[in-house]
């Protein structure tokens, strides 16, 4: 065990805190300051990414050819930490960096790779996850938008819902049925569909916070080439099981839970409470305290992980792990700021009265909805139960 | 950077849990529970031939030179078996303090803690309980070569196989911890009738005991002969321990959930059951972190550990008394009853949660010293 950085990583660490001290655009600084699909909020979030990867700052793990570095695992980790510590916007392609991306490295053919990853770097096409359906949340695998092959194409019929970024995204990598005869988990495919195909209709859903972030999507006669499909006709679902496990981690990312964290201690400093600092009332300091260990032990875990990754012993069930803690760790952190703000608490960025832009409301609310997508907690205890602990199945 | 354990300590657990399984079952312990002094002497010569007691102790002294990482990975398997507790106060907590004693008491000391042939124990607490120096309100006075100690002690693990205390005094405006042999005149032991029966608390009475100049311990070369600083080893040992109990009473559960059939089908495909599991798994494998990144930070950076054993503290605490809460409750009726094993975690859970400060204790240090004292070494 040695937690220290050896001289090239310190070395690293400076050069990027430099870097990120001149560059890191102040309104995009602490996340959105404005509408969610706002699109001078999207251009400016595109071209904080293509900065960053051309600084050398993004996916540093992928291989060289496809536009990565093929840096190891930590380097990649103390970029991250400083990205926190500069309190920079997340990555607006993150959907095509942490799922697809890493999915297609593994899966993808030569053809796929060298078409796609590069422009998932530099932001010059966002993705998009179509995966639930109305009829198939928890249950992924019952799906049933539909995908037949006629001659060199896909055909593709059916709807996907809670779609993130559709609204803007140039691609989506969606599940589809190939085989309606089959098991369900051996009839679906992993397409991957350009959003301009004719036969596409997205249309918005307003998520609690009052932003469309989500959306519907409707596929009517949709044409996709078989050259987009990845892996194997019909073996779908093993593809799109690797990709869970990316998102389950990025959902769960320990370094974002710092970062709210971190917020929450300059709140707690700050406001007041009783007619003192609220870091100064005893009951304020048992939640912070508890809450502090938490998020220690999840960027601890998060260590543990990438040291297991470095020799090759990844735990099966650690992604779950990740993910059910760091979600339900960050609506707790927003639950207390809440607390803090008093009444103050439900208003929006657009009162004058609003503290902290009315980041904490929109926060808290935003949160919950990370608890649900990507597998609901439950789902998760259910992985853990039965794949981590080999509880019977029901 | 590498957060993990190297062979030579994941080979330190896998021993210790093939011999703590063999030679400390449930049936061992509830033995153990019903005998006098709570203590087994072949048990303690196999802990003995492993080298165990002298983990810690500096190899120039016949130890084996480890750190308090490999010291909590043992108590962590300690605490899984339900093991008697006398380890931790012995050859963890006295043998870090006696390492900064003077030449002639630590050569004619450590060798045979080191060995098992001598057992050591803390005497930190009073009646006040109060975890820092207004806590400690027994007197050393000076006299010709020596000192004349005088006081109460409280919940002391393991008085009576002790062959040593080591035990705070005030003397003038400090408070040097002294070591005391038992059989010195003017010690009077009484014991603490607890609920835990895997490990035996006393009370001990200082009356005018004397001390040679060589038996007060200054705080100056270690940060572990001092009152905070066993404190903080007590805590990161509760931890470990903690940690281990926990495990186990989740194995247990586990284990028993695909065996018991409820109608007509295991108890354990039920989802409430399933939640509560995978519950409790989390909450251990989110403890465990930081249970090792405190010995780590006491094995490097000692004067910067206290934040780090707070943290592991008061989670391990959490943790463990609210699994074994559940694991009962997993087990109906037959976990609710003595002729079960699992009542013997249930109230070291207990013990282990009030020891070395409770959570509530450790979360309020951990925002005075790690939030407002910025004094945590975060990695």
């Amino acid at each position: 065990m040695d937690l220290r950085d050896s001289p090239e990583e310190r070395a690293l660490r400076k050069k990027v805190r430099a870097w990120l001290r001149r560059n890191v655009p102040r309104e995009l600084r602490d996340g959105p300051g404005a509408e969610y699909g706002d699109p001078a909020r999207i251009e400016a979030a595109k071209r904080w990414q293509r900065k960053l990867y051309e600084a050398g700052y993004v996916a540093m793990g992928w291989p060289r050819e496809y536009g990565g570095q093929g840096a190891d695992l930590r380097t990649q980790t103390i970029v991250n930490e400083e990205l926190v510590r500069a309190r920079a916007p997340s990555l607006i392609g993150m959907m095509g960096i942490q799922m697809v991306g890493p999915t297609l490295i593994q899966w993808g053919t030569e053809e796929q790779k060298r078409r796609f990853l590069p422009p998932i770097l530099t932001a010059e096409e966002i993705w998009c996850q179509g995966y639930s359906e109305p009829g198939a949340g928890s249950d992924l695998a019952s799906l049933q938008t539909r995908a037949e092959l006629v001659g060199d194409e896909f055909v593709v019929n059916g709807q996907k819902i809670w779609t993130s970024n559709a609204q803007f995204a140039d691609w989506m990598f969606c599940l589809v049925r190939t085989d309606p005869e089959a098991p369900k988990h051996r009839g679906i495919s992993y397409l991957l569909v350009d959003m301009k195909s004719p036969g596409i209709t997205v249309r918005p859903l307003v998520q609690m916070t009052g932003d469309a972030g989500f959306n519907e999507v409707f596929f009517e006669d949709v044409r996709v080439p078989r050259k987009n499909l990845v892996g194997e006709l019909h073996d779908g679902w093993r593809v799109a099981n690797s990709t869970l496990l990316h998102e389950r981690n990025m959902l769960g990312s320990a370094t974002r839970t710092r970062q709210l964290f971190d917020r929450l201690c300059r709140l707690a400093r700050t406001r007041e409470r009783n007619g003192r600092k609220a870091i100064e009332d005893p009951f304020v300091r048992q939640r912070l305290g508890d809450l502090f260990a938490r998020v220690e032990a999840l960027r601890l875990d998060s260590y543990r992980q990438l040291s297991e990754a470095v020799r090759g012993s990844t735990r099966p069930t650690a992604a779950s792990m990740t993910k059910l803690v760091g979600t339900e760790l960050n609506h707790e952190i927003c639950a207390l700021a809440l607390e803090l703000l008093g009444s103050y608490a439900p208003l929006t960025r657009r009162s004058r009265r609003a503290i902290d832009r009315g980041i904490w409301a929109w926060e808290f609310q935003f949160t919950l909805g990370m608890i649900i997508g990507g597998g609901t907690s439950q789902i998760q205890k259910n992985i853990l139960a039965e794949r981590g602990l080999g509880m019977p199945r029901g | 950077m590498d957060f993990s354990l190297t062979e030579e300590q994941e080979l330190l657990r896998r021993t210790a849990r093939e011999f703590l399984a063999a030679e400390c079952p449930p049936a061992f312990v509830r033995r153990l529970a019903s005998e006098e002094d709570g203590f087994s002497s072949s048990f303690h010569r196999g802990i003995s031939a492993l080298g165990w007691p002298g983990l810690v102790v500096p190899e120039a002294y016949g130890g084996q030179g480890l750190g308090f990482l490999e010291a909590a990975l043992l108590l962590e398997e300690f605490g899984r078996a339900a093991a008697p507790g006398y380890f931790a106060p012995s050859y963890v907590l006295a043998a870090a303090a006696l390492r900064s004693a003077s030449p002639r008491l630590a050569r004619s000391w450590l060798p045979r803690l080191a060995t098992g042939e001598a057992i050591g124990t803390v005497a930190l607490f009073e009646e006040s309980e109060l975890l820092d120096a207004r806590g400690v309100t027994g007197r050393a006075r000076r006299t010709r070569g020596g000192f004349v100690l005088r006081g109460k002690k409280l919940f002391v693990p393991y008085a009576r196989v002790a062959d040593f205390f080591l035990a705070p005094f005030r003397l003038g405006s400090g408070i040097p911890l002294f070591f005391v042999p038992k059989e010195t005149p003017g010690i009077r032991i009484e014991e603490l009738s607890s609920y835990d029966l895997t490990r035996r608390l006393y009370e001990v009475h200082f009356h005018d005991v004397r001390v040679p100049e060589e038996h007060a311990l200054f705080p100056k070369a270690s940060p572990w002969s001092t009152f905070d600083g066993l404190l903080l080893l007590g805590a990161l040992a509760v931890s470990a321990d903690s940690l281990g109990g926990a495990e186990s009473m989740l194995e247990r559960s586990v284990e028993y959930s695909k065996v018991r059939q409820q109608f007509g089908r295991p108890i354990g495909s039920f989802q409430a059951l399933k939640h509560m599991a995978a519950e409790m798994w989390v909450e251990i494998e989110f403890s465990r972190p930081l249970v090792w990144y405190a010995a780590h930070l006491c094995d490097t950076q000692p004067r910067r550990a206290s934040v780090a054993v707070s943290m592991a503290k008061a989670r391990t605490s959490e943790v463990f008394s609210s699994v074994a809460d559940r694991a009962v409750q997993m087990h109906g009726g037959i976990g609710f009853t003595w002729e079960h094993d699992l009542h013997f975690w249930y109230k070291r859970a207990m013990a282990n949660r009030a020891a070395y400060g409770d959570p509530a204790f450790h979360r309020e240090r951990v925002v005075s010293e790690g939030l407002e004292g910025r004094r945590h070494a975060s990695p």
